[in-house]
């Protein structure tokens, strides 16, 4: 395992950071304007989103970077941006953090299949290796590839991350099939787990989705099938519409009662997604604090170290 | 009809050469290109869900037996229009006001066109006047409307309000999907129909305008 990795998991599960689209939209985006273009023009309102989740509990923070890909871009204008969009939202996330936070980078789907043809591996490739490369150069810590449906696509960002030496996590999606435990083209947790650890991966995990009580099975049959830490954030369940407004049904409270099935699960970086925010990180860090050391060591990924006393 | 049960295995297993080929071999025995439709490419699709709700296929498989349901089509539709046959419906389909997504809504696109729909793809980010224009000019009768994001999914609302307003909403059924959308989001808005994939929103299409599968 990196040294860093070591070092962040050495006193047991880590706690991320929650939504950052939402969060944006609270402080004035659009809906439908491109969050990652604010780390260039709104970049005081960016920075509050990353103190927002540090001063809730966040030990470590992600960057506003998620589309921040050529291939997005194009959709958006201002591909000649990427590199600069991508670099400022890591320093962006670094100030904010002061030190109380690790900030690791996120990188998301091109939002093209490949399986298709609407864009070749190689397309595909570049962008990410352009993405990684900014990223890299903006100071990140590590990388996060999220929000993955297809695992070719997954391989060939972290092929891309890979490239920078920073430690790689790589998370997909497990919201398909009868049983809602599969990736959109049809990879269980099994077939995930060994994919993304034979490619090399550092951490690998599930996150957006339906709801946390779903990712719990899901974190379990990943954790018996790679000796990687997992990493996970769901969503808070899914959205209803009440008075005109788009809610999440699952409270805090509720999202953070999962926390330590989650735990023993084998889970090793524990956030949000999808309609969770700093009360949610909150609610979280304090449930996690609660848990005695041996309780929240009891999981810990080894690799070659040592083993935690589950005592 | 079937010497050309090769169709309908190229149609489960995805290969659009030889759905085409096979298509060109019974047109040019004149077979009835309604019967290769609804005898063996519809109960192909139709086998295509089912194994897709039994986790046999998953989106990759669906996308490509659309593809070669749509490449025996593209032979068969311009007969048809021909001699006068009606589509099954004509939907207007596109991804949401303020929402660019548009995996979901190429793949009901392409399931809906194999189910024998003629379909307008208006593309993403649709506002509600260029769909109640493809309602009024486009002579669709079917509404479908995608939206990936919490954030944009309260444009549906405002498209159902655009057809009411324009006088419409009694001519279309309005389907609609993606992930953040439920059963009960469909109801609250006054939508006619929701489904959770792709091969579910054919069937959907099919029972309100009650045209037979």
């Amino acid at each position: 395992m990196k040294p860093l990795l070591v070092r962040l998991l050495q006193d047991g599960p880590v706690i991320t950071d929650g939504a950052w689209g939402t969060e944006l939209q609270a402080r004035g985006l659009a809906i439908g304007d491109f969050p990652d273009v604010w780390n260039l023009s709104h970049p005081d309102r960016v920075a509050e989103v990353a103190r927002a989740y540090v001063e809730a509990g966040s030990q470590l923070i992600l960057t506003n970077t998620f589309g921040a890909n050529r291939i997005r871009m194009a959709d958006h204008g201002a591909p000649e941006q990427v590199a600069e969009i991508n670099r400022r939202g890591v320093q962006l996330s670094i100030q904010a953090a002061e030190n109380r936070a690790s900030v690791f980078a996120s990188i998301g789907p091109t939002g093209k299949l490949l399986m298709v043809g609407e864009v070749t591996l190689d397309e595909v490739r570049a962008a990410f290796i352009e993405q990684a490369e900014a990223l890299a150069r903006g100071g990140a810590q590590g990388l996060v590839i999220e929000t993955m449906s297809d695992l070719d696509e997954a391989k060939a960002a972290l092929d891309a991350a890979k490239r920078t030496g920073l430690p790689v996590v790589v998370c997909m999606v497990f919201d398909a099939g009868k049983e809602k435990d599969r990736t959109m083209t049809g990879a269980t947790p099994e077939q995930v787990a060994s994919e993304l650890t034979g490619a090399g991966a550092d951490v690998i995990g599930a996150n957006c989705g339906l709801g946390i009580e779903g990712y719990v099975p899901v974190c379990r049959r990943l954790r018996a099938a790679t000796d990687l830490p997992i990493w996970i954030k769901a969503n808070a369940g899914l959205p209803t519409l009440v008075g005109g407004n788009v809610v999440y049904q699952t409270t805090p409270d509720q999202f953070a009662s999962h926390v330590p099935a989650l735990i023993e699960a084998g889970a090793s970086f524990i956030g949000g997604c999808c309609g969770t925010n700093p009360t949610f990180i909150r609610a979280v860090r304090e449930v996690r604090g609660r848990l005695t050391s041996a309780e929240a060591l009891i999981v810990h990924p080894t690799r070659g170290e040592p083993e935690h006393p589950a005592t | 009809m079937q010497e050309y049960k090769a169709l309908h295995e190229a149609i489960l297993s995805g290969d659009a050469a030889t759905a085409r080929a096979v298509t060109e071999k019974a047109l040019a025995a004149s077979a009835d290109p309604l019967r290769l439709v609804n005898d063996l490419m519809v109960p192909a699709m139709d086998e295509v869900g089912r194994r897709f709700e039994c986790n046999e296929y998953f989106v990759p498989e669906l996308l490509i037996s659309a593809r070669a349901m749509k490449a025996a089509l593209e032979l068969i539709r311009p007969i048809l229009i021909a001699r006068g046959d009606e589509p099954a419906g004509r939907v207007a389909i596109g991804t949401v006001k303020g929402d660019l997504h548009d995996i979901g809504k190429n793949l009901v696109a392409a399931m809906l066109e194999g189910g024998g729909f003629e379909v307008i793809d208006l593309g993403v980010n649709v506002s509600p006047e260029q769909f109640v224009k493809a309602v009024r000019e486009g002579k669709a009768n079917v509404v479908a409307m995608s939206a990936l994001l919490t954030t944009t999914m309260p444009a549906m609302k405002t498209t159902i309000e655009a057809l009411k307003q324009a006088g419409l909403r009694e001519k279309v059924k309005v389907l609609i999907g993606g992930a953040p959308i439920t059963q009960k989001y469909a109801e609250e808005i006054g939508a006619d129909g929701y489904s959770d994939n792709a091969p579910a929103a054919v069937s959907l299409a099919k029972k309100q305008l009650a045209v037979g599968a």
